[in-house]
């Protein structure tokens, strides 16, 4: 700064101490060339979110008559895969039964079947996201100590509320947002 | 350490070049002229070793590139085809994954001879940093590379790793999709991948110059880790260190062979031959045999620490086992570089590589394994067939108190002649407690070897005498201390990080070094 300072004009005070007026030129197009740097780096890097057809492809729509009771399907629901399970009344029962047990992630059946739009669920379906909370594998249908899911990684156990029992799974397998369309067809998403 | 320059241009054209653009001197004192200590041993050709690999690996991978489709609905196909259809397709595609093995097999052992050298110790800091980088850099393009191929191994160590990333604390969730390029791993997942895995090589090469730019700076570390105290001391590269070198490339090459032509699929995955279903995961995910140390650290973790659940303590120390290596040039308090003349640390260094095995072992197996087990799982179970049942419903005060009143009543009902009682939670705070009286009190012990077949078990009795007619049966649980893999990976990890920071730090200060021979501390001329 010493030679631009060095013009009296410019610099009322004693050029080594007082920033001058072309110090503060400097600084304030440094600022502004920053900014703009990083206004031309972003876009370059929010390409890399979820597109705008990706992201259209947010909803799926599931038909529940074909769904006997005991079964379950495997749908796809934004590329991940999501449970739809139609209990029979003993796993309701059973899921119930447990719902004050000492649970890893305390949950009631009943706050899980809750839809995306807080109206209560039909307990015979189950929506849930196939992906175990641990590492993300999928869990296997009426396996494991509870009957209700097995991740074949590394053996979390599930019951048929699709609640964490056993194994190193931190939280219960995730609700997937859905609502009632009809009495037998949801929408998940 | 290389000195002034020593180059003679010797012609008209040399000469009018070295005015002009100094590459030829740049090449002769690099390779050429450049002193190396005279005492290195084979440890010190992995260099060339790996500068050997980083050019296979290039130059195969921009062939493959020409055969390789990077779209979900293809890339599967297009491997098969290069394998089957493609002339030579089968030989440069086995080089490539093969490669990648070898890559690391060599990159461990330079590693390791850094370590039990002191190659990290001052002057060279910078030097083993920028090694530090590179291997970090072959760890992100490996992991993208096994990505390519969209079998199910490729498609579930993707999600796996994608999820670590979704482990962090509040933006884990954004930076994930950010990655992915949507909610799961798609096609603009395997596109980017495809792009990075291009481009990444290129960065490590760059690295690679910087590397050998310090390296010829502050000059070879050797065996004895005690600097070359004049010319006598060194020999020139070429054509000493370039031979050597060679030499150990050839028998290198033999290994890499075999596995090419022999045993091309045996450091991979069969489920990777599957091709990649996002609805259906392997039993077993498994990461490549060079990453399943790391593997092992991350799964060690498998209680939570405060508000840092398990999960995520896994991540932290899994990148804090690459981070500190960076660090190790300052927490070895050690003036010794070479582990020759620290018998302590040594015994040390060789427990830490045994370590390090150890946890590639822990990452290929199931975490819950039972390496052994004090004793047999054991279950009593009590019923009553016949008798009569009583209901009565019991109020706790308060949730906290909902457990002991509950067990009470349950005593209660027992002290009044029930022979089991069962308790079955309606709210935080209700129970209803079925009493059975009179009928007969039967029992069972269940014994098993496992957790998991002593629960198979319980759930067979238990349906049977539900089918039988006995509503309620009474558990009770007997369980033995069970070493498994994870108790044995928490060993294994905490060694690891206990060597870099408490053995280093504090042998440095207190060992009694080995002394150094004559013949070593001084130069061999200069001793006379």
């Amino acid at each position: 700064m010493a030679e631009t300072t060095a013009d009296a004009a410019d610099a009322p005070h004693d050029a080594h101490d007082a920033p001058s007026r072309r110090d503060f030129i400097y600084v304030a197009a440094g600022a502004v060339g920053a900014v703009g740097t990083i206004a031309a780096i972003w876009p370059l890097i929010d390409q890399m979110n979820p597109a705008a057809d990706t992201r259209a492809m947010a909803t799926t729509e599931i038909d529940l008559a074909a769904l006997q009771e005991g079964q379950q399907i495997v749908a796809t629901w934004q590329g991940k895969p999501v449970f739809v399970r139609h209990r029979t009344a003993a796993e309701i029962a059973a899921a119930r039964r447990d719902d004050y047990a000492p649970l890893k992630d305390p949950a009631t059946d009943a706050s899980r079947l809750v839809q995306a739009d807080g109206k209560p669920g039909n307990p015979a379906f189950l929506v849930l996201q196939a992906s175990c909370t641990h590492l993300g594998c999928v869990p296997t249908f009426a396996a494991g100590d509870y009957r209700g899911w097995m991740c074949p990684c590394h053996g979390s156990h599930y019951d048929t509320s699709g609640r964490i029992r056993r194994g190193p799974a931190p939280l219960n397998l995730a609700v997937a947002p859905y609502v009632y369309l009809t009495e037998t067809s949801i929408r998940i998403g | 350490m290389s000195g002034p320059s020593t180059y003679q241009p010797k012609n008209g054209f040399t000469r009018w070049l070295d005015a002009r653009l100094p590459v030829m001197r740049l090449v002769h004192d690099s390779f050429v002229a450049y002193p190396t200590p005279r005492n290195l041993n084979y440890w010190w050709t992995f260099g060339a070793i790996l500068s050997f690999c980083l050019a296979v690996q290039i130059v195969t991978g921009i062939i493959l590139a020409m055969h390789y489709v990077g779209h979900v609905d293809l890339a599967f196909a297009s491997v098969q085809r290069i394998d089957r259809d493609v002339p030579y397709g089968w030989l440069i595609q086995n080089i490539h994954s093969v490669g990648a093995s070898m890559f690391f097999l060599a990159v461990y052992i330079h590693m390791f001879r850094g370590l039990y050298y002191g190659s990290y110790k001052a002057p060279r800091e910078i030097l083993w940093i920028l090694g530090c980088i590179i291997y970090l850099l072959m760890v992100a393009t490996a992991f993208l590379g096994y990505s390519l191929p969209w079998g199910q191994m490729s498609f579930w160590a993707a999600t796996v790793i994608t999820n670590l990333i979704g482990a962090l604390p509040v933006v884990g969730e954004s930076i994930k999709n950010w990655l992915m390029g949507g909610f799961a791993i798609d096609n603009p997942t395997l596109t980017r991948f495809f792009s990075l895995h291009y481009l990444l090589p290129f960065v490590i090469a760059g690295v690679v110059i910087l590397h050998i730019w310090a390296l010829h700076v502050s000059g070879q570390n050797n065996p004895a880790g005690v600097d070359p105290k004049d010319e006598s001391d060194t020999v020139p590269f070429t054509p000493h260190a370039t031979m050597k070198d060679l030499f150990a490339l050839t028998v290198f090459l033999i290994l890499f062979a075999i596995f090419v032509f022999y045993m091309p699929d045996s450091l991979g995955h069969p489920d990777n031959y599957i091709p990649a279903n996002p609805v259906v995961t392997p039993p077993h995910i498994v990461p490549e045999w060079y990453l399943l140390p790391f593997y092992a650290i991350l799964r060690a973790i498998d209680f939570n620490v405060g508000p840092i659940d398990s999960k995520l303590g896994g991540v932290i120390l899994m990148f804090a086992s690459i981070a500190i290596l960076f660090v190790l040039p300052w927490l070895d308090t050690s003036k010794i570089r070479s582990m020759r003349y620290r018998p302590v640390a040594r015994q040390f260094f060789l427990i830490f590589v045994a370590v390090c095995i150890a946890l590639g072992w822990c990452g290929q197996m199931n975490p819950s394994y039972s390496m052994f087990t004090a004793g047999e799982f054991r279950a009593g179970l009590h019923w009553v067939e016949g008798g009569q049942s009583i209901q009565r419903a019991v109020t706790a005060e308060s949730e906290r108190r909902a457990g002991a009143t509950f067990e009470e009543a349950a005593e209660a009902m027992k002290a009044e002649g029930a022979q089991i009682v069962m308790v079955d939670r309606s709210s935080p705070t209700d129970a209803t407690l079925t009493a059975i009286s009179g009928g007969q009190l039967r029992e069972a012990e269940l014994t098993a070897h496992s957790l998991d077949e002593l629960e198979a078990q319980i759930a067979e009795r238990k349906a049977a005498l539900g089918a039988a007619g006995v509503p309620y049966v009474e558990i009770e649980r007997n369980l033995p201390f069970e070493f498994t893999v994870t108790r044995f990976a928490q060993i294994l990890t905490a060694y690891y990080f206990l060597f870099f920071l408490v053995i280093l730090p504090l042998l440095g200060l207190r060992e009694t070094p080995g002394r150094v021979p004559e013949t070593i501390a001084k130069s061999i001329r200069g001793a006379a």
